[in-house]
């Protein structure tokens, strides 16, 4: 079964080398120094090394092919408005380089949290009079990968205060719920036992500084959102909505559990 | 933690008798002395070999996704919970029988889910309602398992 994922992964590789080849961002690992100092870890550094190679490469890291999707998207006019990302917001290696530390962010005109495909979204319908992109399609996907790779290796910055706080409040009761018939929270994998093994995989803290991540055993890239599905349905639990309410205050807190850990987008995972 | 949970066991007796009506639905009733439950739940005694496979079974006990277990022909075995050798020398039948049930009487904080409980979920998938994660005679076969780990 490894041995196949991992085949499958080499097979994305050798394709991706291709299309990424000019990109050169070189060798980032999400580690920053402010994360250090509080003992947090990124996933990354629970992973084998063979993981931990396919993503330190560019070349290799399968993630790519999302960010090249991502890439071509940005200067594609949709809409009836007729604009494409790249006519208002220019190179997103400059305009979109702090979106990626920041999201989920309270939001005024809606009154609680929005998460960044959903601010993508916002910026589809609103401004480009074009239709949103659904959950976990290869263009919402591509292009959240792409945004967020413009972050990568700067340290995950949240704001958590303010109007933010009773959201953040919400996000916290919610990771230590225990939920499903297995009737366990998410702290007690990822807070009380990180670093153990629970049969064949350890666990890591559940960080999402590097999500979207490339999943081996999804054969492609996913969102933070249904990562937390997986996590609710493997206790047994019913699974919010992805773009829930409830999914994106348990992100927001997640996030600040990780405040200071390197942007890794696209990381790759078991 | 050494309390006798009486109000708990009235209660789990007197939602027995609003259930008896309905056939084979929900868990039997049983009751908590000390630090354990000293009655079988079925009354008909386990079977170890039964209960070994329950234990590394991912469907059902799946024991060994926290727990290592003298069963070496699984590959893996987890590292969250003790070393289950030797479990029988360190409890009692009846202290053994409570931590499967619901070992949250023992450690309201642990990992460990309870085995035998069908209530008391949040957001509880359909297919699962009114369901324990085991039945009573593979938490008895699981038990005579663990009695042969002294
Ligand atoms: C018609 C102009 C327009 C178009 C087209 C547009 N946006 Fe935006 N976008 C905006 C404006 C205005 C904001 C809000 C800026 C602010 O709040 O400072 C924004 C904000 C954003 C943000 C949040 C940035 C941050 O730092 O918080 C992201 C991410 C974003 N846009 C992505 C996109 C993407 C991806 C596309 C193409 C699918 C796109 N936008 C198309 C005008 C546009
Ligand atoms: C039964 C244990 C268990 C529970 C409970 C659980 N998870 Fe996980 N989770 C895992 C395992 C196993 C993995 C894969 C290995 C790892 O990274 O820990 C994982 C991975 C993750 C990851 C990916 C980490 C990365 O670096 O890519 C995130 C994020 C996550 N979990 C969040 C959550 C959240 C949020 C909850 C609560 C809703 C939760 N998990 C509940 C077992 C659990
Ligand atoms: C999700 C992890 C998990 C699973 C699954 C699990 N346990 Fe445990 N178990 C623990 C932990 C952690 C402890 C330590 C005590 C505590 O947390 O209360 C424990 C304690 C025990 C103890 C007391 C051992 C001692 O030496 O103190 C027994 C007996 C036990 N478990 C049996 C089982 C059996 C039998 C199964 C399978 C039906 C099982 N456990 C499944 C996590 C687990």
């Amino acid at each position: 079964m490894k041995m196949r994922q991992l085949l499958l992964a080499l097979t994305f590789a050798t394709t991706g080398t291709l299309a990424v080849t000019g990109l050169g961002l070189g060798l980032v690992i999400g580690q920053t120094t402010a994360a250090k100092a509080e003992g947090i870890r990124s996933g990354y550094s629970y992973a084998t090394k063979e993981t931990q190679g396919l993503q330190d490469d560019d070349m290799s890291n399968p993630g790519y092919l999302w960010v090249d999707t991502g890439e071509d998207l940005w200067s594609k006019a949709e809409g009836d408005a007729g604009k494409s990302c790249n006519d208002c917001h220019g190179d997103a290696a400059e305009s979109m380089k702090k979106a990626g530390v920041s999201y989920p962010k309270y939001k005024d005109d809606i009154g609680k949290l929005q998460n960044i495909e959903q601010r993508i979204n916002q910026c589809r319908t609103d401004n480009m009079k074009a239709k949103a992109w659904k959950w976990e399609s290869s263009q919402l996907l591509g292009m959240t990968t792409y945004v967020r790779n413009q972050s990568r290796g700067l340290p995950v910055s949240v704001a958590v205060d303010g109007p933010a706080a009773p959201f953040f409040a919400k996000g916290e009761a919610f990771f230590n719920q225990r939920r499903g018939l297995l009737d366990m929270a998410c702290k007690h994998c990822h807070e009380d036992n990180a670093g153990n093994k629970i049969r064949a995989n350890v666990l890591s803290e559940g960080q999402i500084n590097g999500f979207p991540v490339y999943r081996l055993k999804w054969g492609k890239v996913g969102s933070t959102h249904r990562r937390f599905r997986g996590c609710n349905k493997q206790v047994r639990a019913k699974p919010f909505k992805n773009g829930s309410d409830e999914y994106v205050n348990l992100e927001l807190y997640v996030a600040w559990r990780g405040r200071g850990l390197g942007v890794e987008t696209p990381a790759v995972r078991n | 933690m050494k309390m006798h949970r009486l109000i708990g066991a009235a209660a789990i007796v007197a939602a027995s008798i609003s259930l008896t009506l309905v056939a084979n639905a929900g868990t039997v009733s049983y009751q908590i002395v000390d630090d354990g439950i000293p009655k079988s739940l079925t009354g008909t005694a386990g079977n170890a070999q039964a209960g070994r496979k329950v234990a590394y079974n991912r469907k059902t006990g799946n024991c060994l996704a926290c727990h290592k277990a003298p069963i070496p022909e699984q590959q893996f075995h987890g590292e969250i919970g003790p070393d289950l050798k030797g479990v029988a020398s360190r409890y009692s039948e009846a202290e053994l029988r409570l931590r499967i049930v619901d070992s949250k009487k023992t450690n309201s904080d642990t990992i460990m889910p309870a085995f035998y409980r069908d209530t008391g979920f949040t957001r509880l998938q359909k297919k699962w309602v009114g369901k324990s994660i085991l039945k009573a005679q593979e938490v008895e076969d699981l038990l005579a398992y663990l009695m042969t780990l002294k």
